[in-house]
């Protein structure tokens, strides 16, 4: 078996009396796509938090690729290959598009430490941010501002986005929420054709994207993994079907 | 850009104005006035409209470089080549330091930070007593330029504002359309998004508030040479409100904004103060009323016009 690309060592996090993140080891191994599911509460967030630098943990390691990244900031992270979206989608709206994209090209590619030529004018930058956007679907509404986009297309373009910065793994936090039932579907397809290219840490509230999607399954509860698997294995999961599956359904 | 017109109809007015008789000490004195506290107002609104900082401190920058000048005009130093890098470099520094810790807060947190270090400035001009403490410093004459008096006379002093504030606003708008500008106007709106895709918003607007001091000096520069004078006045807080005041009636959103509202708020608090001397009741609700009803200042209407 292939090294994990992403692995979570003992991961411990606490607000006050209570664990959010509760000794949480796990594996992503390179090119699957490794779904986080647990109830409300179960620290998901917080988890993905913790990956991508927003939160610090009390214990425990991140390792990317066997480098342990667990002290590093956000934006080192970034640059280390690891990008997100986040659960109420972050762009920059009075930016077009292809800007925003052309945001993350530029941080990915030389120094932004540039004064004088317009960065709207630089050829290499605005191809590469618009091939971002096409991987995307969304080449054709490039020039329109990203406050003004829908939002599943802000949900897609968040993902060009981070696609942009040529991740090594990318950590979804929860790409459905609020999408309505079209939104969903398209949303999905989109992820599923990123499938053979990209190694993803999702983290996701919609059963039937989950099972759609995910290679292999994690399910949190209370700040603990109680069990790791396929999907076949998750939904047979006695267990799983106690403490999350059967409260779903009831 | 298709309001470009608009900026350079300003300026254009301000290079016109001497040759079409308005060339007298009244009037010329009024309009640097206008363009040096425009300057100032330029560089403001890069840091408000542009990286999202809004200070209430900015009038500390010209306070340090116009001291920078009365200060080495009391050791005798009158040369340009020597003040005018020194209020520039002083101004620059002064905003490294101060917005190194600054810019570690946001929102009002920034503000009153900004606020205090500005007091503190003023307070520390106030105690100067070898350079004239509370009643200011008289300059003996104009810094020299290559030994010459070249900055008395009155239309090259005049152009001289014009070609530094030119200046000041071509570079703002070209640093706010370059990469480090891209960066700055995106963390302005979503600093989140900024990190996660790798970069952290803390140098790019430290190096943002720098220049804009160093450009606060240079207006110190001229402001101190305008008046012959300096005292604590130039870095009181009000000064910075005014500053501010300006950039939001000339709309924050554009950088000739500042330009266009240092404009009027000169020639309004002139005219004004001509017409009764209580012209600050009214002064005060007309600045109000502009605020509530000039939604992207005046520069927003003139856009919107043309």
């Amino acid at each position: 078996m292939a090294d994990p690309l992403l692995r979570l060592e003992d991961l411990r996090k606490h607000y006050g009396g209570l664990a959010v993140t509760d000794g949480v080891t796990l594996e992503v191994r390179p090119g699957e796509i490794h779904a986080v599911i647990g109830p409300n509460g179960a620290g998901k967030t917080t988890l993905i938090h913790e990956v991508s630098g927003l939160v610090a943990p009390d214990a425990g390691r991140i390792l990317l690729a066997g480098r342990d990244i667990t002290r590093l900031s956000a934006p080192a992270r970034v640059r280390a290959g690891l990008a997100r979206t986040f659960q109420i989608t972050s762009v920059v709206p009075g930016f077009t598009a292809l800007e925003n994209v052309a945001l993350a090209v530029q941080a990915r590619t030389g120094s932004s430490f540039r004064f004088f030529r317009p960065a709207a004018a630089e050829p290499a930058t605005n191809a590469a941010a618009m091939a971002a956007l096409a991987e995307i679907g969304l080449a054709d509404r490039a020039a329109i501002p990203a406050g003004a986009l829908s939002h599943g297309e802000k949900r897609a373009l968040e993902l060009a986005i981070a696609l942009a910065t040529r991740p090594r793994l990318l950590l979804l936090d929860e790409p459905l929420a609020g999408a309505g039932p079209e939104e969903t579907e398209r949303l999905i397809a989109l992820l599923a054709r990123l499938r053979p290219a990209y190694t993803i840490l999702l983290v996701e509230h919609d059963m039937q994207a989950v099972f759609a999607l995910a290679d292999r399954v994690s399910v949190l509860v209370y700040g603990r993994v109680i069990a790791t698997g396929t999907v076949g294995e998750i939904r047979g999961n006695p267990e799983v079907r106690a403490a999350y599956l059967g409260e779903e359904e009831a | 850009m298709r309001e470009a017109w608009a900026p350079l109809a300003v300026l254009a007015a301000f290079a016109a104005a001497p040759l079409i008789g308005y060339s007298g000490a009244y009037e010329t004195t009024l309009m640097a006035r206008a363009m040096i506290l425009g300057m100032a107002a330029v560089a403001l609104a890069f840091l408000v409209g542009g990286a999202g900082l809004v200070s209430l401190g900015h009038a500390a920058c010209l306070g340090v470089g116009a001291y920078a000048v009365a200060i080495l005009d009391a050791h005798g130093v009158t040369e340009a080549a020597v003040v005018l890098p020194a209020a520039i470099g002083a101004a620059a520094l002064f905003a490294l330091a101060t917005g190194a810790v600054a810019i570690r807060t946001s929102g009002v947190h920034f503000i009153m930070i900004t606020l205090a270090f500005g007091q503190m400035a003023f307070f520390t001009a106030s105690s100067l007593a070898a350079y004239g403490g509370d009643d200011g410093y008289t300059l003996y004459g104009r810094t020299e330029v290559a030994g010459t008096r070249l900055l008395e006379d009155r239309l090259a002093f005049h152009y001289l504002c014009l070609a530094a504030l030119t200046l000041t606003w071509a570079s703002c708008a070209m640093l706010l359309a370059s990469r480090f500008g891209r960066v700055l106007r995106a963390a302005r709106e979503n600093a989140q998004r900024v990190e996660a895709v790798g970069l952290a918003p803390y140098p790019f607007r430290l190096i943002a508030y720098a220049i804009a001091g160093a450009v606060g000096g240079l207006a110190g520069f001229l402001l101190a040479n305008a008046t012959e004078f300096v005292s604590p006045a130039t870095l009181s807080w009000q000064r910075s409100g005014e500053l501010l005041f300006m950039v939001i009636l000339g709309g924050a959103g554009r950088l000739w904004g500042g330009i266009l509202g240092a404009l009027v708020f000169v020639m309004l608090e002139t005219w004004l103060a001509q017409q009764t001397p209580h012209w600050k009741l009214v002064f005060g609700p007309m600045l109000v009323l502009a605020v509530l009803f000039l939604r992207g200042g005046l520069a927003g209407l003139v856009a919107r016009r043309g």
